[in-house]
């Protein structure tokens, strides 16, 4: 047996080091011994004169190293060595066998000096004091493992433009003036006041816990009582528990407030209607109206109902079937991907969407939820019928001369019955003092699969729009 | 007398307390570099308060003068409590001072709506921009927007917050109108809407002769709802979830039981919701969004719309379900896997990722997964059959926890 002594602060380029040259003299893992201390180098003192050896492990090994050389366990070299020596034997897949109870160990290890870099990330608690003019922010910690160098690199990246110290019991790290440096253990710092820490965090600490939600387990599970001891906040925490009770009856048994003085003026203030403008059109009461539908429960989960859009007095109007997920946000009609269909058939029409008024057969968007995202649900007769309501008030405000109903479901809104739209697309029809012309909805073109079947129904709806335009040109 | 910063941060953290969002995680990571702070990918719990909840930002009111009277709400108008105004500097300087302390990851800053919705989110925004331009502050924000603000504000707000929020408040709309009379359904929805729209306009990849829109919140925004203050069921609350979830790319959810105050409203119910029913309602989220559950499975799990409280959902499905079990470990899909009660996505991952080397015996098992109590009844491998176990009738004693006297000792 040979042992192999390692600096006391042994880091993973050390350990790498005197592995390869055990590696490179054949030494089994039962022939050596890894030890800490500051001892002179195995080699000189055994005269074994080697070339480090040249070895290419996983990449998962490198990481693996440079934390289980961290952890606190006597064990750590000998088990990092075990592992090498395996690998080097040709056990692939060694790491990440579950059955294997060195990679276990290994992995164990290596979570536990994770956990602990976090803990020192979250628990060093920096206090701020003068020194030789310049202000310096200090904290004392005391991690389970050797974290201090894998933790550092937090603090550099985080407090840069500060000066910093983070002592240990087994060594300190110190940012200063753009240079991080590692020294030696320090004594504990006799612990000095510091405002911001023993007043301010100590009040936000005690105030924001919420009495009626005591878990003492679930607190200490997560923040362990070893590093209570350098956590100012901690020293509330028993007087926390222990009042909790107390204060949860007190507020079980308060009678209801008598209301703040200034609560009635403020009530009477924002009870006041706001003064309605004087509504030049009919349209701004429909718009105004229909915000407070509730004549189908399609309100509950859509966003917000959409009208049409257009000149108040447009010569023609289209009506298709409801707003989709891109409407519902913006509040406005044909603003999705149907939108941009219709919009370059209705230009290639020669129509111009600012001088149409445009509208839906429902004005809520009714959907399915399907994780992240709405999938359209077509509104069933009932809704159609309810909606009724506002789309004959638009008709009747706007009074076009023609009306295009874009598929079955605005020709269901429009006229109360169901029509085969294929076989009575592209006419002009009279309609209740008006005209009328169907044809099938802009999503439709979107659905079909096979390209070249879209691109002949694209050409046939721009048809049926071209069939629509004089009407546009009579405005 | 004037209130001293102090008694100013007592009053305003207390009435911050109950937003149960205090996370900071899922931003873009950044470092300080010529300025202070930085994010990380997972956020970081700078301490933990006796109630089990994570401190990591700093949790505060700007003001809790507030001219709405939402019965469920501490700072309601007609609430007995102390007041108390922030100015921008207070918060601006606070947040700063814990911030270099290590005690915090940033700032969570909301707001009684003192004057009008634009006002109050005015002064948020003031707030945000000061700490980003003037002290070049990187650490997480996360900014209250105020149902009905102007679109500018709520844009403004997305350039210097890492994540927005707007609380949705109760399950049903017509809750919303008797318990907030005050707020509108539609103006919090058109404000979750608005935040969507940007988030996604920002995330477009940048086309050739066009500038790439500026970052707009990109930790996402979420929202809250409080639980036992209305009469919705666990159906009720779960449907408008996963309704808000399809519509506002949320992060999260938020479930927060509603809690006795000291400052309690006649028209409330005298009693606080059980913090069970809160952790219930996170498990049947998690199951939907990332353990392949559908709505209506989870459904069939709360008879009568409530969930049990007695049993986690995900084992109530499974001991309705007995013929989708055992599930052969070595052989089954993810999607099996993670039905497994007492299997977690990060355990499911371990054992497909250990698969190939090895067949997973119970020890291996053991290993990947912590505990093999829960599993056993639902699981095969070459070493264990468990049929006795699956058809017994009492297996759902075996498994659930016999109650327990909460423990207050240290």
């Amino acid at each position: 047996m040979l042992s192999v002594p390692l600096p006391e602060d042994c880091s993973a380029e050390d350990f790498r080091e005197a592995a390869r040259r055990c590696l490179a003299a054949n030494l089994s893992p039962q022939q050596v011994m890894f030890a800490c201390g500051d001892r002179p180098s195995l080699f000189e003192e055994t005269g074994l004169e080697v070339e480090p050896a040249r070895l290419n492990v996983p990449r998962s090994f490198v990481t693996l190293v440079s934390k289980v050389v961290c952890h606190s366990a006597e064990d750590r070299f000998a088990l990092l060595y075990r592992l090498l020596w395996r690998l080097r034997g040709g056990e692939r897949g060694l790491l990440e066998s579950p059955a294997d109870p060195d990679a276990m160990r290994a992995a164990l290890y290596a979570k536990a000096v994770d956990k602990d870099v976090y803990r020192m990330h979250a628990y060093v608690r920096f206090a701020e004091r003068e020194v030789d003019g310049k202000k310096l922010f200090v904290a004392w910690h005391e991690p389970q493992h050797r974290v201090l160098r894998l933790a550092a690199p937090f603090f550099v990246d985080r407090f840069s433009n500060m000066d910093w110290l983070i002592a240990t019991p087994v060594g300190t790290a110190a940012w200063r003036e753009g240079v991080l440096s590692f020294g030696p253990p320090a004594a504990r710092p006799l612990r000095q006041g510091d405002e911001v820490l023993d007043e301010l965090w100590k009040a936000y600490y005690r105030t924001t816990f919420n009495p009626a939600r005591l878990r003492v387990k679930a607190m200490v599970a997560q923040m362990p009582k070893r590093h209570w001891a350098t956590m100012p906040e901690t020293s509330l925490i028993p007087e926390m528990v222990h009042a909790a009770g107390g204060r949860v009856d007190a507020m079980q048994e308060r009678p209801p407030d008598t209301p703040p003085r200034f609560a009635a003026a403020v009530a009477a203030r924002i009870a006041e209607p706001p003064r309605q403008p004087e509504e030049a059109a009919p349209l701004d009461a429909i718009a105004r109206e229909v915000q407070a539908c509730r004549l189908c429960p399609l309100h509950g989960p859509a966003t917000q109902p959409v009208l049409g859009e257009g000149p108040p007095h447009a010569s023609i109007m289209f009506v298709g079937e409801q707003p989709g997920d891109q409407e519902d946000l913006a509040g406005k009609p044909f603003v999705g991907p149907a939108g941009q269909v219709f919009d370059r058939a209705l230009a290639e029409a020669g129509i111009a969407r600012q001088k149409a008024y445009v509208t839906n057969a429902v004005k809520h968007f009714k959907f399915e939820p399907r994780g992240k995202r709405r999938v359209h649900m077509k509104p069933s007769a009932g809704e159609v019928t309810k909606c009724r309501f506002w789309l004959e008030r638009e008709i009747a405000a706007v009074r076009p001369k023609l009306i295009v109903a874009l598929g079955a479901t605005a020709m269901l809104g429009l006229t109360g019955r169901t029509v085969a739209v294929t076989k009575e697309r592209g006419r002009v029809l009279p309609f209740q003092g008006c005209s009328i012309l169907v044809t099938v909805h802009p999503s439709y073109l979107l659905r079909l699969p096979d390209a070249d079947l879209a691109a002949l129904e694209y050409r046939r709806f721009v048809e049926d729009l071209r069939v629509a335009q004089p009407w546009c040109e009579a405005a | 007398m004037p209130l001293n910063l102090l008694q100013k941060l007592e009053i305003l953290a207390d009435a911050a307390k109950y937003d149960a969002s205090c996370v900071s995680s899922g931003g873009e990571k950044r470092r300080a570099g010529e300025g202070i702070g930085s994010v990380t990918e997972q956020g970081i719990c700078h301490a933990f308060t006796p109630d089990g909840r994570c401190v990591s930002l700093l949790k505060i009111l700007l003001t809790n003068f507030c001219m709405y009277d939402c019965v469920y709400c501490v700072s309601r108008r007609s609430s007995n409590v102390p007041r108390a105004r922030f100015s921008v500097d207070e918060v601006v300087k606070l947040t700063l001072d814990l911030y270099r302390r290590n005690c915090i990851e940033g700032l969570f800053l909301s707001s009684g709506i003192a004057r009008s919705a634009d006002e109050t989110m005015a002064d948020l925004v003031r707030v945000a921009k000061t700490l980003r331009e003037e002290h070049a502050f990187r650490g997480y924000i996360h900014l209250k927007t105020i149902p009905g603000a102007s679109p500018e504000l709520l844009n403004e707000a997305g350039l210097y917050a890492d994540r927005l929020s707007m609380n949705v408040e109760l399950p049903a709309e017509a809750a919303l109108e008797q318990l907030a009379p005050e707020k509108s359904a539609t103006e919090i929805k058109r404000g979750l809407a608005r935040t969507r729209a940007q988030i996604e306009a920002s995330a477009e990849p940048s086309r050739a002769g066009r500038a790439r829109p500026p970052r707009f919140a990109p930790a996402g925004q979420s929202t809250q709802m409080v639980v036992g203050a209305d009469s919705s069921c666990d159906r009720d609350i779960l449907r408008a979830s996963a309704d808000l979830y399809a519509s506002y790319a949320l992060q999260r959810v938020y479930y927060s039981a509603f809690s006795p105050t000291g400052h309690p409203s006649p028209s409330l119910p005298d009693k606080a919701t059980p913090l069970l029913r809160e952790h219930r309602l996170y498990q049947c989220d998690w199951l939907l969004r990332f353990y392949g559950f559908s709505l209506p499975e989870v459904e069939e799990a709360m008879p009568g719309g409530m969930l049990d409280l007695s049993v986690d959902p995900k084992l109530a499905w499974a001991l309705t379900h007995r013929e989708a079990f055992p599930v052969d470990v070595n052989r089954a899909s993810r999607e099996m896997l993670l039905r497994v009660p007492g299997l977690g996505t990060r355990a499911v991952d371990r054992i497909i990722a250990a698969r190939p080397h090895a067949p997973l015996r119970l020890p291996e098992l053991a290993r990947l997964t912590g505990s093999l109590k829960r599993i056993r009844p639902f699981i095969v491998t070459p070493d264990w059959r468990p049929t006795a176990l699956l058809d017994g009738q009492r297996l759902k004693q075996r498994l659930v926890p016999k109650p327990q006297q909460l423990s207050l000792g240290l």
